[in-house]
């Protein structure tokens, strides 16, 4: 597929993209620190992942191989539109194979395929500010991260234990990077979070109407935050993948029909549309 | 045995307006001074330059702290004059809402600091926060309340516990009495009294209520524009006072 | 016989500022001694500052000039010249102080306010308590109101609660301001019981009596103010 004329390759001009590139080093260089952007006004609305195509347009070339997600799936209407946006303005190729992919941009999921050295995940976040829900003034949660002063942030955790009996925080579970800064993962469920640690590739995260882009370089420690007497747990399930059966991956529950009958399918479509594959070619 | 708390000539400007002048005073281990005197006298002022929250425009305020002795609180590092304000020192401010937060429960109120200075097991924090919560008078089953459910007193009680559980050393107090009913006051009063004396707090308290600065205090400074007019042992500063404000101040009081 | 305090040269004014600046000399040039194992007398007519006089002994009062020269803990402190802390710690384990109202406290029980200076000194509150109630029940106030704020409390109860409390630390000084003022003639006998105790324990008593015969009972001597001019 060949470029649009009219456009920038990738949409946004080179000026622009220095800027963002500028902030993604500042970023990676400081893992888990916000970096302050100019971000660009966008031909779609806040929300649908602007943060996210902005850096994954500053960061594309020629030669990367693009997958969208939105989560967990390649073929919903926000992936379709981000896919389709950048194969016609840098007309790069792009593709539903985690394994494939140079870049992943995604929406609240991270694949259930491992990810490679020299890949970049890409997510979109809309709120970035972990400390946002206790402390509302700007100023002062910039003081709280550049002091390293966190510990009202397990105010919530003990919100949670105290009410449930158990950390009922799923998404957005906050996390400590690399033992310094707090961290949103953006609202991916924290079945993920252990994926975040010491991954292989480069995690990017942009949030385009709040302007700010922060990082976690390769094999950077991510650390998700609990109390000693009440450890860190991912969701599990005591349903498998009604198509393709695994028991290993996060599951969506699909209603199915208007008499209480619902399926559990995996979320990464990707990794079940392959597994289904090999089973069949097993068969 | 060294003071706890050193002033010196502490002044603090708002341009050209006084906010306090030229105040002196040493604070003492579990000595509790009271500062009194009329609204605009300079009385918060001059606790919120001591406590770390306004910066004054001349003088020292010097602090024993555990790990390094005197030392200056605004030539510290921001970190660890943030340590040392959660930690070291309490302030509970006149309006309790000030001081907690109002969206999480009781218990996550007095919990805070000590999260924030690393206690990361919860049932060691439950315990400790239903500790105080019985040490302020309040029932352990309103841990879970969020503090909107709290009266005027219960809220005021509850800021306590939040400031003391890290066993502080220095208390500020501003009309910790204040917009409270006279008999929620009097309870509030003997449990600060008991806990003072009791923990041997030092603790600076402004109150423009001289009865309250005759229970609670050891000794009072009485401020009249932004300066002190006369200091003194309590008792003596109420019942002798020589400077012509304090006799106006102490005669002008109504007795039921 | 050791000096417990040395008055030297007291002197006092009050100046109302409120009322134009009036001078009121109270005393002038006052000396005085009071010793271990007696009791001292002020005697004088009313107005001749004897309550004064005693509140500056307290630290109560602010003398203009003059020393109050207090044995506490080995060596003197000038109570009249004295840091507010050091006043509180002569208070706390030396100096007690039986006045004529009693300054009570809301919400504490008569029987805690009688065991407060024992607890300051770091008595244990079941002992403290012990104490307090002996010399309750010695005063002959009713043991129903022990657990209730002396507040209520009739003038001679609560004269007596006070008295309670100025006798329960054995301090080694003890003043008195017209203790037996409002007692029945039962309980001022309990008083000079209390006063004569002391004093075969060594403590240094300066007292204020309206009463000749209490006087004559307790003071081994008496230190007569003039009247003012």
């Amino acid at each position: 597929m060949t470029a649009a004329t009219g456009y920038n390759f990738a949409y946004l001009d080179d000026q622009t993209k220095r800027m963002i590139r500028r902030a993604i080093l500042k970023a990676v260089a400081v893992p888990g620190y916000q970096v302050p952007f100019g971000s660009r006004e966008m031909p779609l609305p806040y929300g649908w992942g602007t943060g996210g195509i902005q850096v994954t347009a500053s960061v594309i070339g020629p030669d990367d191989r693009l997958k969208v997600i939105d989560q967990g799936a390649d073929d919903t209407t926000n992936a379709v539109s981000i896919r389709r946006f950048f194969a016609r303005t840098a007309g790069v190729a792009t593709t539903d194979r985690t394994e494939e992919a140079t870049i992943i941009q995604t929406r609240h999921r991270i694949p259930e395929t491992p990810l490679a050295e020299g890949q970049i995940l890409v997510y979109q976040v809309p709120i970035p500010e972990p400390l946002r829900w206790l402390e509302p003034r700007e100023t002062e949660t910039r003081r709280m991260h550049a002091l390293a002063d966190y510990g009202a942030m397990h105010v919530k955790l003990y919100e949670d234990v105290a009410r449930f009996g158990r950390i009922a925080t799923t998404y957005d579970y906050p996390v400590m990077v690399n033992g310094r800064y707090l961290m949103r993962p953006s609202p991916i469920p924290k079945f993920d979070n252990p994926k975040m640690h010491m991954n292989p590739a480069l995690q990017l995260f942009g949030a385009g109407r709040e302007k700010r882009i922060y990082a976690v370089p390769p094999f950077t420690e991510v650390r998700s935050l609990d109390f000693e007497d009440h450890p860190f747990a991912v969701q599990s399930w005591d349903q498998s993948c009604a198509l393709c059966g695994s028991t290993e991956s996060f599951l969506d529950e699909v209603v199915t029909d208007d008499k209480g009958g619902r399926m559990y399918v995996c979320s990464d479509t990707d990794y079940c549309g392959r597994r289904r594959d090999r089973k069949e070619a097993a068969e | 045995m060294t003071p706890l708390l050193k002033v010196t000539g502490l002044t603090r400007m708002y341009g050209s307006r006084l906010g306090c002048r030229d105040v002196t005073f040493d604070l003492w281990p579990g000595e509790v001074m009271g500062i009194v005197g009329e609204s605009g006298s300079g009385k918060t002022t001059l606790l919120n330059c001591l406590s770390a929250r306004l910066e004054p425009t001349a003088g020292r305020v010097e602090y024993d702290t555990r790990e390094a002795g005197m030392q200056d609180i605004y030539a510290m590092g921001e970190a660890r004059r943030r340590m040392l304000t959660r930690t070291d020192w309490g302030i509970v401010h006149q309006n309790p809402r000030d001081g907690l937060r109002l969206a999480v429960s009781a218990g996550a109120n007095v919990g805070e600091r000590l999260m924030a200075v690393g206690a990361r097991h919860y049932g060691a924090i439950r315990s400790q926060a239903l500790q105080w919560l019985d040490m302020v008078e309040i029932d352990a089953d309103r841990i879970d309340d969020l503090p909107l459910t709290f009266s005027g007193g219960m809220l005021q009680r509850l800021q306590i516990a939040r400031n003391l559980v890290t066993h502080p050393r220095l208390v500020f107090m501003d009309e910790p009495t204040g917009g409270l009913d006279v008999s929620v006051q009097a309870r509030l009063l003997d449990l600060l009294r008991r806990l003072v004396t009791d923990l041997g707090l030092a603790a600076i308290v402004v109150t423009h209520d001289l009865a309250v600065a005759r229970l609670l205090a050891h000794r009072l400074m009485v401020m009249r524009r932004g300066e002190v007019v006369e200091t003194g042992l309590t008792d003596q500063v109420l019942d002798d006072p020589h400077h012509p404000y304090t006799q106006l101040l102490v005669s002008s009081v109504l007795t039921p | 016989m050791t000096a417990m305090i040395r008055v030297e040269n007291l002197t006092k004014t009050y100046v109302l500022h409120t009322q134009g600046g009036v001078e009121i000399p109270v005393f002038a040039g006052v000396s005085l001694t009071a010793a271990a194992g007696q009791c001292l007398g002020l005697h004088g007519p009313s107005g001749s500052g004897k309550s004064t006089l005693l509140r500056c002994l307290y630290g109560n009062c602010k003398p203009d000039a003059g020393a109050i020269r207090v044995r506490h803990d080995g060596t003197e402190v000038d109570v009249a010249s004295a840091d507010p802390r050091e006043v509180l710690a002569v208070r706390a384990s030396t100096m007690g102080y039986v006045s004529q109202f009693l300054r009570a406290i809301p919400r504490v029980p008569a029987l805690d306010v009688v065991a407060e200076p024992l607890r300051a000194l770091g008595v244990p509150l079941e002992i403290a308590r012990e104490r307090a109630a002996t010399l309750l029940e010695r005063l002959r106030i009713p043991e129903r109101l022990w657990r209730l704020a002396p507040a209520t409390f009739s003038g001679g109860e609560q004269q007596r609660v006070n008295i309670a409390r100025g006798f329960a630390a054995h301090t080694p000084v003890l003043l008195l301001d017209e203790p037996t003022a409002s007692l029945d003639a039962r309980n001022r006998a309990v008083v000079v019981e209390l006063i004569t105790e002391a004093k075969a324990g060594g403590a240094a008593l300066v007292g204020v009596f309206h009463d000749d015969e209490v006087r004559a009972a307790v003071c081994d001597r008496v230190h007569t103010m003039r009247d003012r001019e």
